[in-house]
């Protein structure tokens, strides 16, 4: 089991990501460069936080068409597991592996703080370990997080249960006062149709330990890792 | 100006013009041995400039104490550097872009930020933290300020927020302190002070020392463009007039990602072992960098500006040498291995170019496509500019009566609704509006984020495997209006109370970097002001034991003749031992005891049992006495530096022994502001309203009141301790000679009640003081 966090030039979160695993959770994990076609046989690849090339433009729309991006296009459609936080979830949304599009947040301004979000779906590589209602808490720190997409986009997605997380109350409200940034139906997370390319704003990375207030998103990383054990159990 | 070419003669007023006296000017000459060509003027023009050279200041920065057992690197490197145990140092620096900040708020904001990243990372370390210390004039009309100019005061805090944000955030630092003051003599005149703090192995270290003949220089990083030309030397060296806002040009343009791939590149670059030195390009470009670089290694340097990446067409020599363009680096590699370094900054997509080489004799030469463009002694450039011990005089005393101070409410007043308008207060208030705008948790480091410690807190992470162990705790403070009242007891308490917070937090305080402020050099009365205050900073940085590793000077505070306060702003980086005792403010449980501590060892009440009138004149200086009254006059509180030493001890001792659930310093507002913040910082924790704390306290003692709840004596913090744990409290205190007085309890609910000599002085719920406490900041600068 190995796991890759790409580094594009302006990742600021491979970092934490790359600690979150190898030095919490303790499982094999590298640095992909941005250039890179190969993805070094990494089983999970989690697209970081940050400014990629800078976003000047709109956030991913550069990294989208990045050399790594193309492999991770791939990768995922042959069913590889893809995690994007906060801007790898804004890549993931402009290379089109997920559907729907990021706004600026609806108070225009950059916002940092833990917020609470539900988990609505367990049946993913991303929150098999978690149990569906939970609420967790984890930091956001974004300028562009208020998800949004068309009605039909929405219905789908509802349908399909890719909304994965919603952000709540600390109670599990998921009114207004729950959502930090506007976005549609509060949502914080979601996944593909097939389940295995997921993204959310909220940094599971930066609440993997009590000491940083809460260690809420270690049961994301939990979950890959026992979906990977039980894929390579089932393919021995 | 900026249009100038090499072919204009340089005479007396032309000289002036460049801000050089009659003095200066015939000193270039005699340096020069001949009469300066446009573009050496320019360059003489800017390394002399007070922002660069320092002259009106280094004779009096000279008597701050520097050395220290811990002290890795003091003033003179592009940041101070201090040992933190396990082959590792901490390189951390504070510095001013306060001008920049008045003319384009957001983009002086963020590229002061960019510049004290990159004085970090010059040294090879990686940045970890930044702190901002910021003063803006006030964002409420009242108290003779109208509404225009308050409005004013809101769009330039916007911007500077703004500009902070965008740049630390984009760069991937945590922004995770700081204050944020207000004073009308800062209207015309915004403090933008940033510190950054980066961690390094020791044996990684780099210096910007230019040796080796022959070894090429570099330069790497943006293209070099027509922004920010004289920003130093026009803008930060010369107060402001009507005309000020013209200098918008001279205002440099900051690019985050721009810097995020040149921290990257250069931390790289610097592991293949082919880098011996290395500078940042800030105030005065190229010419500081490469005047410093071989004046501090005692070689010269030749380059060649034909080949220095340009972001415009026709630039002049003067143009080049000058541009204060942002994200540029000058190293200098070993002979035959530039390629290696080279590669790096291709890898990360960036120019890197020899421009140059490391030459004998000591000359900084530049050529312009093999013309000679400028030709000066490296070493006199840098080092033998003018230097002034310029004339000092003291004010007149104030003449006030006891009249001109604030006169007591009786005995036995509710003084709940203005304790609920000092809460509300800009100065006092929640700025989490602000912070919130800050990434504070990136890098995982984050312990102790604005607000829930005294201190900002980061933890340290083995460069290599990760492992952490300890942490570090850092604070910035300085009170303006105490200073304007009296600046060498104003001095030390911004010192005192920078160290106070630190070990408030559970860390030892260990060093100190400053950034200090003022109005005009020329005046007289300021050079007092500075000179006092040098003083007094040297008096509490040696008896508290943190030696001043660096910072800055930043004089020419001044709007149309009108200085702000003497502004100095200190920094105390301090160190825990163990990271995870870490110290916050917040209550904790239901039921314990709530507890005064003060160094001074006098018991409370005696201490406080002065005469009348030096408790009203002291108290005039208070936030409350202005705040409430609009009176701001007589003297900051008398300190007592021992005491405050035996204070910091005592708290550093109780967080190594986890003897207590919370510390919280008493500062701004006093005892009564003390006990709320530590309410709502458990408010903020809590995931439910049932968890919500409140505190039950009896104060004894014989002065007024008012004086009693919200004076601001230092030396005191109110901590708060499980019943089980009080008498190992009560021992400790002892053992330090520190007064424990218990005051009081934490209690489950909604009740915060304080007594004074027996009869409830302020009574209120939690919850609606802290509806005023936490949304004043946001309601005023939305409303608008």
């Amino acid at each position: 089991m190995k796991f890759g966090v790409v580094v594009f030039p302006g990742s600021n979160c491979d970092h934490d990501a790359f600690y979150a695993i190898g030095n919490i959770l303790k499982k094999p994990v590298e640095f992909i460069w941005h250039q890179a076609q190969d993805l070094a046989n990494c089983d999970a690849i989690i697209l970081p936080g940050g400014f990629a090339y800078g976003d000047y433009l709109r956030t991913g729309a550069i990294a989208r068409f990045s050399p790594v991006m193309k492999s991770v296009g791939k990768f995922a459609k042959s069913g590889g597991m893809v995690l994007g936080v906060c801007n790898g979830f804004q890549i993931l949304l402009e290379a089109g592996l997920l559907p729907g599009a990021m706004m600026r947040n609806s108070g225009l301004r950059f916002i940092c703080r833990h917020v609470y979000s539900r988990v609505e779906q367990t049946d993913t590589p991303f929150t098999n370990a978690a149990t569906k209602g939970e609420i967790l808490k984890m930091p956001i720190a974004h300028s562009d997080g208020n998800y949004t997409c068309d009605e039909a986009t929405l219905a789908d997605l509802e349908k399909n249960r890719q909304v994965i997380f919603r952000y709540t109350t600390p109670h599990g409200t998921d009114d207004a006062e729950g959502n930090p940034n506007g976005s549609t139906a509060n949502i914080a997370g979601i996944c593909n149709r097939e389940r295995n390319v997921a993204g959310l704003m909220p940094h599971p990375e930066r609440a993997v330990e009590s000491a940083l207030d809460s260690a809420d998103g270690l049961v994301i990383f939990r979950s890959m890792v026992e979906a990977l054990v039980g894929a390579a159990k089932a393919t021995a | 100006m900026a249009t100038a070419s090499t072919e204009i003669r340089v005479t007396q007023e032309i000289a002036a013009e460049h801000g050089l006296t009659a003095e200066e000017y015939a000193r270039v000459k005699h340096i020069l041995g001949r009469e300066p060509n446009i573009t050496e003027l320019g360059i003489f023009s800017v390394m002399w400039s007070e922002h660069c050279s320092y002259k009106s200041s280094k004779v009096h920065l000279k008597r701050l104490p520097t050395r220290g057992k811990l002290v890795v690197q003091g003033p003179g490197e592009n940041a101070g550097v201090v040992d933190i145990g396990d082959g590792l140092v901490a390189a951390f620096k504070i510095e001013s872009h306060n001008h920049p900040s008045y003319v384009e708020p957001f983009q002086g904001a963020t590229t002061g930020v960019g510049g004290i990243l990159r004085d970090i990372f010059t040294m090879g370390a990686r940045p970890v933290a930044v702190l901002d210390s910021l003063r803006f004039g006030p964002i409420v009309a009242g108290h003779g300020v109208s509404e225009a100019e308050a409005a004013k005061n809101r769009r330039i805090l916007d911007g500077v927020i703004r500009g902070i944000a965008n740049y630390g955030n984009c760069f991937g630092v945590p922004t995770v302190g700081g204050e944020v003051g207000f004073e009308p003599c800062y209207s015309q005149n915004p403090l933008v002070n940033a510190l950054a703090l980066g961690i390094a192995k020791k044996e990684d270290l780099f210096f910007a020392k230019a040796r080796g003949t022959g070894n090429p220089v570099i330069y790497v990083g943006a293209k070099t463009g027509r922004d920010g030309i004289h920003g130093a030397s026009l803008l930060a060296s010369a107060e402001f007039t009507e005309e000020s806002r013209q200098k918008r040009p001279n205002v440099q343009v900051g690019d985050p990602f721009m810097e995020k791939l040149l921290l990257e590149a250069c931390l790289e670059a610097m592991q293949t072992g082919a880098v011996v030195a290395i500078q940042d390009m800030g105030a005065a470009g190229l010419t500081c960098s490469t005047t410093e670089m071989a004046s501090r290694g005692g070689t010269g340097i030749e380059i060649d500006l034909a080949r220095v990446p340009q972001r415009e067409s026709g630039m002049t020599p003067y143009e080049i040498m000058l541009s204060e363009s942002q994200e540029r680096m000058l190293l200098v590699a070993e002979k035959g291995r530039e390629r290696e370094v080279l590669d790096v900054f291709t890898k990360w997509g960036l120019d890197a170019v020899v421009v140059g080489e490391v030459t004998d004799g000591g000359l900084l030469r530049v050529k312009d496509r093999g013309k000679l463009a400028a030709e000066i002694p490296a070493h006199p450039l840098a080092e033998e500019g003018p230097v002034y011990r310029r004339p000092i005089a003291q004010p007149p005393l104030r003449n006030e009566t006891p009249a001109d101070w604030f006169s007591f409410s009786d005995e036995g007043t509710n003084l709940t609704a203005n304790f609920a308008k000092l809460l509300g207060s800009p100065a006092i208030a929640s700025k989490r509006w602000i912070t919130e705008q800050y990434d504070t948790s990136v890098r995982t480091n984050t312990l102790a984020g604005p607000g829930a410690s005294d201190a900002a807190v980061i933890r340290i992470k083995d460069p290599e495997t990760g492992i952490v162990k300890r942490a570090l705790a850092l604070s910035t403070d300085g009170n303006g209006r105490w200073c304007q009242l009296n600046p060498r007891v104003g001095a030390m308490h911004a010192a005192a109370e920078a160290a106070r917070n630190v070990a408030a937090s559970g860390a030892r305080p260990m060093a100190a970097t400053n950034c200090l402020n003022f109005g005009s050099p020329e005046k007289p009365e300021v050079m007092w002001q500075f000179s006092e205050v040098i003083d007094g900073l040297t008096v509490a940085c040696n008896e508290l034991g943190t030696p001043i590793t660096g910072g800055n000077v930043s004089f020419y505070n001044e709007t149309l003749g009108k200085s702000i306060y003497p502004t100095p702003v200190i920094g105390v980086l301090g160190i825990l031992e163990d990271a995870s005792r870490v110290l916050k403010i917040g209550f904790r449980e239901e039921g314990d005891a709530i507890v005064l501590l003060d160094g001074a060892t006098s018991v409370v009440g005696a201490q406080h049992a002065a005469p009348l009138q030096k408790a009203n004149r002291e108290f005039s200086s208070s936030e409350y006495s202005k705040t409430i009254a609009g009176i701001v006059a007589g003297e900051p509180p008398a300190i007592d530096l021992t005491a405050e030493k035996r204070l910091q001890e005592c708290l550093v001792s109780l967080a190594a022994n986890s003897a207590v659930r919370s510390a919280h310093d008493v500062s701004d507002g006093g005892i009564a502001v003390t006990l709320a913040e530590s309410c709502f910082a458990a408010l903020v924790g809590a995931q439910h309203a049932a968890h919500q704390l409140g505190a039950n306290v009896k104060l004894e003692g014989t002065s007024a009141a008012e004086y009693a709840l919200f004076g601001e004596s230092g030396a005191r913090a109110i901590v708060s301790v499980a019943a089980t744990s009080l008498a190992r409290l009560l021992e400790t205190a002892r053992q330090y000679r520190v007064a424990a007085h218990q005051i009081g309890q934490v209690i489950r609910g909604d009740a915060f009640r304080i007594e004074y000599k027996g009869s409830a002085v302020i009574d209120g719920p939690v919850a609606k003081l802290y509806d005023v406490w936490a949304h004043s900041l946001e309601r005023t600068l939305k409303a608008h």
